[in-house]
C-alpha cells in the first residue's frame, strides 16, 4: 500500500537533509579534533557499515514480500500450512550469531583501547587537571601549575590531558564531543578521563546529566593552545592577581553559573581533596 | 505542636502549592501553562462527573465496571486509563518539542523548572501509566480468552492491581493541581532526588506514584503467570499456546522478578527522604551507584516487559492477516524465552560511563548485542510468515509492517549504543532519546495500537472505522520519523537531553522538523479519537456479533463479539495450535453443545476500588506530610483486606437456562449472518462470519 513508497522516500530524504544540516554535525564527533575522538569515529563507521548490511535485508524484504503476497495478487502460490524450513532457520540464526561474535571481538578491543582511564601513549607526560562538577559550572584545578579556572579548560594542543573528576554536588557527566567520550563525576569519588586535542581550537564542553534549573547553562569552552602559547597562558593566569580564597570556596557551592569564565592566579594545594572530603560531612 | 492545628492537618500545603495562585502572583507564560493544565484537570473532572450524573450512570458505573472483577472489563478499564494518560503525556512531549524549537538562544515559553517537570512526568507517565496499563489491559482482555478460561486465577487481586495503578496515575494527575511534580526525570537518580537537592513535594509524588504502580504490576505479573500455568483449557499444552500468551507469560515472569528491585529502590529513597537514612545521599556513606544498579536491574527488563506483549500482538496479527500459520513457532518461543533470560544480564549498559573497568563494560556490551540475535530472528519469522501467504493491509497489519521496518532502525542504533566507546559519546544526548523512542514507539505503541484495532471488534462487537484508522496510522508513522530522526543528528552533534534552552543556532532547522513531527503525532492521537467517535456513531453498520471478523485462528474468535460474561458456555477442548482455524474447517463451530450447565463466576467486589482510593489517600498524605491521612489510609487498607478475608458469599451462578438463552441468540445470529471472503472484511458486509476456504 502507501507504506513502502512513503518510507523509502523518507529514507532517501534523510541523507539529503543531513547534508544540509552538516553545520550541526560539525559540533560532534564527526568533526573530531583529537586522537581519542578520531578512534571513536572510526569505530562508528566500522559498526555502521556492518549494521547497514544487517538491517538492509529486513528493510528490503518486508515491503517486497508483503506487497508481492498481497491478497489481490492472484499470481502467486498460497501455502497456508507452510511454516518451517531448516535452511531458512539456519539462515536466520547462524549469520546473526556470526556477526555478533565478530562484532564482539571488535567491541572487546575497542572498549579496552578507548577505556577512558587508559593513558594516551605519547612522548610527553600528560597535563594533569582536576575537574569538579558544580551547580551549574565546572571548576578546573591545575595541580602542577597551582592555578585554577571556572568554566574554561585551557590545554596545550598535541599533549595528552589526564582529567581526574569529582562532583561538589549531585552526579554530573562531562562531555567534550569533539575530543572524547563522557564520564560521570560523582561526589566523594574520583573518576578519570584521558583526552587530547591534535590541533589548536575551541571546543564545546558540557555537563550532560540533568542537575537542576541551571543545567542548560552548564557549558564551557575547551581552548587548545599552540604548545608554545600554553606556558604563556599559565604565566598570564598567575599574574592575574586573583588568588582562590575562602570566599571563592564558598562561592563554588552557590547554585549559579558565572557569566564569564574565571581565572584564579593561585589555588590551594589540596583543593580537590578538600572538596571530596567536604561531601562526606553531614548536610552537603 | 505549638504552631497550631492547621499545619498538623494540612502538612506542607500552602497557597503557593496551587498553580492558580502561582500564576496569579507571577503571570508569565510558564506559570500560565501550568495553571492551564491544572484547570484542564479540574474542569475535565467536573465535566465528566457532571455528565455521569446527568446521565444517571453512577450506579451503573460502580456496579457494572468499578467493582467488576471480570477480566474483560478490567482489561478495558486499563486501556481507557492508558489512553487518558497517553493524551496527557503526548501533549507534554509536544510542549517540550515546541519549547526547544523556540528556545534557540532565547528563553522560550517554558521556564527551566517547569520544563524539568515536563520530561519527568512525560517519561514516568509514558512508561508506568500509559505503556504498562495498555499492555496489562490487552493481556487481561485477550489472554484468558486465548487459553479457554473464564477468568484469571485471582480475579479480585486483578481488580486490586487495576485500582492501585489508577491510584498511582491519579497521584500524578493531582500533582498538576496541588504542588509540583518531580524534576528528577523518569529514573529519579539520587542524590539529585534527595532532600538536600529536591526538598519539595515533587520527588515524593514521583516516589509514591511509582511505588504504587510497581506493586500493582508485581501483583499483575503473579496473577497472569498463575493463570497461564494453571487455567489453560483441556489440550492447551504449552507448545500449543498462541504466541501472545507466550509473550504474556514471559512478560509476567519479568514483572515478578524485575518490579521488586524498583520497589526496593524507591522505598530506600523514601527512607532517605522521610526518616533520614543515608542509602543514596552524598554524606555519611550513602552511594548513588547502588541506586543506579537497582533501578536498571528493573529498568532494562522493563523495556522487554513493554516490548514482548507487542511482539505477541504482531505474531497474531501477521499470521491472521496473511491467512497463514506462523512461521517458526518454536523458534519464536525460544527467542522469546532467550530474550527474557538475557534481559537480566545487560543492565550495566545504562551506565557504561560510571567509570567501571573496561572488562565489565565489554562483557555487558557483548551481552547487549547478544539480545539482538533472538530479536532479529523474530523479525525474520514474521517476514517468512507473510511469505506464501495472502496479505491484507488492514490497520493492524499496517502497524505491524511499519513496526518491522522502523524497529530495525532502532535496533541498528541500539547496537551502536551497545559499544561502550560509542555510548560514551551518545549517552545522555538526544541520540539516546531518539534511540529509545525508536524502540518504544514502534515496539510498544504501534503494537498496542495494532492490538487495539485487532481485538476492538471482539470486545465491543463492531469494527473500527478503516479510513480514520489509516489517517491515524499515516500520522503515527510520518510523525515518528519527522519527530525523532532529527534527534539522532542533534545527539551526534552533542546536544544533551533534558535541555530547556539551546545555544547553537545550527540546531534550529532540526528542532523545527522535530517540532512538526511532534504536531503530526498529536494529530495521530486526535485521529484515533475521531475514529472512535465515528466508529461508535456508525456501529450499527459495522457489527460483527458473530464474532469472527478476521477469519481468526485462536479460541478468542470462537465466541460472540462481545463475549458473554462467562466467555465460554462449555469450556473448550483443543488439539492443535490453531483450534478455531482448524475447527472451522473440520466441523461446524456454531453447532450448539449437547447440554448447558450452570456457570459459577466470582461476584463483584469493592475491595479493589476501596484499596485504590485508600492507597491514593495514604500516598497523598505521605507526599504532603499529612501524617493523619497516611496513617488512616494505611490502617483502612489493612481493615479492607481483613474484611475481605471474612467474605463468604463471593460467587454468583448463571443458570443453565440463561446461558442457553444467551448462546442461542448468538448462534441464531451466526446462522443468519452471511459468510464473507477476505476481500470484503473491511466493508460493512462483514458480520463476523468468515467464509471458510481450504
Ligand atoms: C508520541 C509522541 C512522543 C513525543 C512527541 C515524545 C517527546 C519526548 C521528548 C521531547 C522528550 C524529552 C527529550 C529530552 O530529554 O530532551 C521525551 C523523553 C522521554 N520519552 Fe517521549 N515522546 C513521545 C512518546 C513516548 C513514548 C511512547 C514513550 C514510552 C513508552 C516515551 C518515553 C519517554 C521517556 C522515558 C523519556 C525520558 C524522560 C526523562 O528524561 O526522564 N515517549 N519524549
Ligand atoms: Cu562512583
Ligand atoms: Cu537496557
Amino acid at each position: 500500500m502507501m507504506l513502502a513508497p512513503r518510507l523509502l522516500r523518507l529514507l532517501a530524504a534523510l541523507p539529503l537533509l543531513a547534508l544540509g544540516g552538516c553545520a550541526a554535525l560539525e559540533h560532534g564527533v564527526m568533526n573530531h579534533a583529537g586522537p581519542i575522538a578520531a578512534s571513536h569515529w572510526h569505530l562508528y563507521v566500522i559498526v555502521g557499515v556492518v549494521l547497514v548490511a544487517v538491517a538492509g535485508p529486513v528493510l528490503l524484504l518486508t515491503p517486497l514480500i508483503a506487497w508481492h503476497y498481497r491478497l489481490s495478487n492472484k499470481r502467486h502460490a498460497f501455502r497456508p500450512k507452510w511454516d518451517f524450513s531448516w535452511t531458512l532457520e539456519g539462515l536466520i540464526w547462524i549469520p546473526p550469531i556470526g556477526i555478533v561474535i565478530g562484532l564482539s571481538v571488535l567491541l572487546w578491543d575497542y572498549t579496552h583501547m578507548l577505556d577512558p582511564y587508559r593513558p594516551i601513549a605519547s612522548g610527553q607526560a600528560p597535563l594533569e587537571v582536576q575537574a569538579v562538577g558544580l551547580d551549574w559550572k565546572w571548576l578546573f584545578i591545575y595541580p602542577d601549575e597551582h592555578i585554577a579556572t571556572i568554566n574554561r579548560l585551557t590545554i596545550p594542543a598535541g599533549r595528552p590531558v589526564h582529567l581526574r573528576l569529582t562532583s561538589g554536588t549531585v552526579m554530573q557527566s562531562l562531555l567534550i564531543p569533539r575530543l572524547a567520550g563522557q564520564i560521570y563525576a560523582m561526589t566523594g569519588m574520583v573518576s578519570q578521563l584521558n583526552l587530547a586535542a591534535s590541533h589548536p581550537g575551541v571546543f564545546l564542553g558540557e555537563n550532560t546529566q540533568f542537575n537542576g534549573k541551571g543545567f542548560q547553562d552548564q557549558k564551557f569552552n575547551v581552548v587548545a593552545l599552540p604548545p608554545a602559547d600554553y606556558p604563556k597562558w599559565v604565566g598570564q593566569a598567575r599574574a592575574s592577581g586573583h588568588p582562590f580564597d575562602a570566599d571563592d570556596f564558598a562561592g563554588l557551592f552557590h547554585k549559579s553559573s558565572p557569566s564569564q569564565p574565571v581565572v584564579f592566579s593561585s589555588a590551594p594545594p589540596h583543593l580537590f581533596r578538600q572538596i571530596i572530603v567536604r561531601s562526606q560531612e553531614t548536610g552537603s | 505542636m505549638t504552631d497550631g492545628i492547621l499545619p498538623a492537618v494540612l502538612g506542607r500545603f500552602e497557597w503557593q502549592s496551587l498553580p492558580f495562585v502561582r500564576a496569579w502572583e507571577h503571570p508569565n507564560a510558564s506559570e500560565i501553562v501550568g495553571a492551564g493544565a491544572g484547570a484542564v484537570v479540574i474542569i475535565g473532572a467536573i465535566l465528566v462527573a457532571a455528565l455521569i450524573t446527568r446521565l444517571g450512570k453512577w450506579r451503573y458505573l460502580w456496579s457494572e465496571w468499578f467493582t467488576s472483577v471480570d477480566h474483560k472489563k478490567i482489561g478495558i478499564m486499563y486501556i481507557v486509563l492508558a489512553f487518558v494518560m497517553l493524551s496527557r503525556a503526548l501533549i507534554e512531549g509536544v510542549l517540550m518539542r515546541m519549547q526547544q524549537a523556540t528556545a534557540v538562544n532565547s528563553p522560550g515559553f517554558i521556564a527551566p523548572d517547569h520544563f524539568a517537570q515536563l520530561f519527568s512526568t512525560h517519561g514516568t507517565i509514558m512508561i508506568f501509566f500509559m505503556a504498562m496499563p495498555f499492555l496489562t489491559g490487552l493481556i487481561n482482555y485477550v489472554m484468558p480468552l486465548q487459553i479457554g478460561s473464564r477468568d484469571v486465577a485471582f480475579p479480585v487481586l486483578n481488580s486490586v492491581s487495576l485500582w492501585l495503578t489508577a491510584a498511582a496515575a491519579a497521584l500524578v494527575m493531582a500533582s498538576l493541581v496541588v504542588g509540583r511534580f518531580s524534576t528528577g526525570g523518569w529514573s529519579g537518580y539520587p542524590p539529585y532526588t534527595e532532600l538536600a537537592f529536591s526538598p519539595g513535594v515533587g520527588t515524593d509524588y514521583w516516589i509514591w506514584a511509582v511505588t504504587l504502580g510497581s506493586v500493582g504490576s508485581t501483583l499483575t505479573g503473579i496473577n497472569f503467570a498463575v493463570t497461564i500455568y494453571k487455567m489453560r483449557c483441556a489440550g492447551m499444552r504449552l507448545m500449543r499456546m498462541p504466541l501472545f500468551v507466550w509473550t504474556a507469560l514471559c512478560t509476567s515472569i519479568l514483572m515478578i522478578f524485575a518490579m521488586p528491585p524498583l520497589t526496593v529502590a524507591t522505598a530506600l529513597l523514601a527512607l532517605d527522604r522521610y526518616l533520614d537514612f543515608h542509602f543514596f545521599t552524598n554524606d555519611l556513606g550513602g552511594n548513588m551507584m547502588n541506586y543506579a544498579n537497582l533501578f536498571w536491574l528493573f529498568g532494562h527488563p522493563e523495556v522487554y516487559i513493554l516490548i514482548l506483549p507487542a511482539f505477541g500482538v504482531f505474531s497474531e496479527v501477521v499470521s491472521t492477516f496473511s491467512s497463514k500459520q506462523l512461521y517458526g513457532y518454536t523458534s519464536l518461543v525460544i527467542a522469546t524465552a532467550v530474550i527474557t533470560v538475557l534481559s537480566f544480564t545487560v543492565w550495566v549498559h545504562h551506565f557504561f560511563t560510571m567509570g567501571q573497568a573496561a572488562d565489565i563494560n565489554a562483557a555487558f556490551g557483548i551481552a547487549t548485542m547478544a539480545i539482538g540475535v533472538p530479536t532479529g530472528v523474530k523479525i525474520y519469522d514474521w517476514i517468512w510468515t507473510m511469505f506464501l501467504g495472502r496479505v491484507r493491509f488492514t490497520v493492524p497489519m499496517l502497524f505491524s509492517l511499519a513496526f518491522m521496518m522502523t524497529f530495525v532502525l532502532g535496533g541498528f542504533t541500539g547496537i551502536l549504543l551497545a559499544f561502550p566507546p560509542l555510548d560514551y559519546l551518545a549517552h545522555n544526548t538526544l541520540f539516546l532519546v531518539a534511540h529509545f523512542h525508536n524502540m518504544l514507539i514502534p515496539g510498544l505503541l504501534y503494537g498496542m495500537l495494532a492490538g487495539y484495532h485487532y481485538w476492538f471488534p471482539k470486545a465491543f462487537g463492531f469494527r473500527l472505522d478503516e479510513k480514520w484508522g489509516r489517517i491515524s496510522f499515516g500520522c503515527w508513522v510520518l510523525g515518528f520519523y519527522l519527530a525523532f530522526m532529527p534527534l539522532y543528528v542533534l545527539g551526534a552533534s552533542g546536544m544533551a537531553r533534558r535541555t530547556q534552552a539551546v545555544f547553537e543556532p545550527s540546531f534550529r532547522p532540526w528542532l523545527y522538523v522535530a517540532g512538526i513531527g511532534a504536531l503530526l503525532l498529536a494529530g495521530a492521537l486526535a485521529s484515533l479519537f475521531v475514529q472512535l467517535w465515528v466508529s461508535v456513531r456508525d456501529r450499527k453498520a459495522n457489527r460483527v456479533f458473530a464474532g469472527d471478523p478476521w477469519d481468526g485462528r485462536g479460541l478468542e474468535w470462537s465466541i460472540s463479539a462481545p463475549p458473554p460474561e462467562y466467555n465460554f458456555a462449555v469450556l473448550p477442548q483443543v488439539n492443535s495450535r490453531h483450534p478455531f482455524h482448524d475447527g472451522k474447517r473440520q466441523d461446524d463451530p456454531y453447532a450448539p453443545p449437547r447440554a448447558y450447565e450452570d456457570i459459577t463466576l466470582p461476584r463483584n467486589s469493592m475491595t479493589g476500588p476501596a484499596i485504590g482510593i485508600l492507597a491514593a489517600a495514604a500516598a497523598f498524605g505521605l507526599v504532603w506530610h499529612m501524617w493523619w491521612l497516611a496513617i488512616i489510609g494505611a490502617l483502612a487498607i489493612s481493615a479492607v483486606v481483613i474484611a475481605r478475608s471474612f467474605a463468604r458469599d463471593v460467587e454468583h451462578t448463571i443458570s443453565a437456562d440463561e446461558v442457553q438463552r444467551t448462546e442461542q441468540r448468538w448462534l441464531r445470529a451466526a446462522a443468519n449472518a452471511a459468510p464473507i471472503p477476505r476481500e470484503l472484511e473491511m466493508t460493512s458486509a462483514n458480520q463476523g462470519l468468515a467464509e471458510v476456504s481450504a
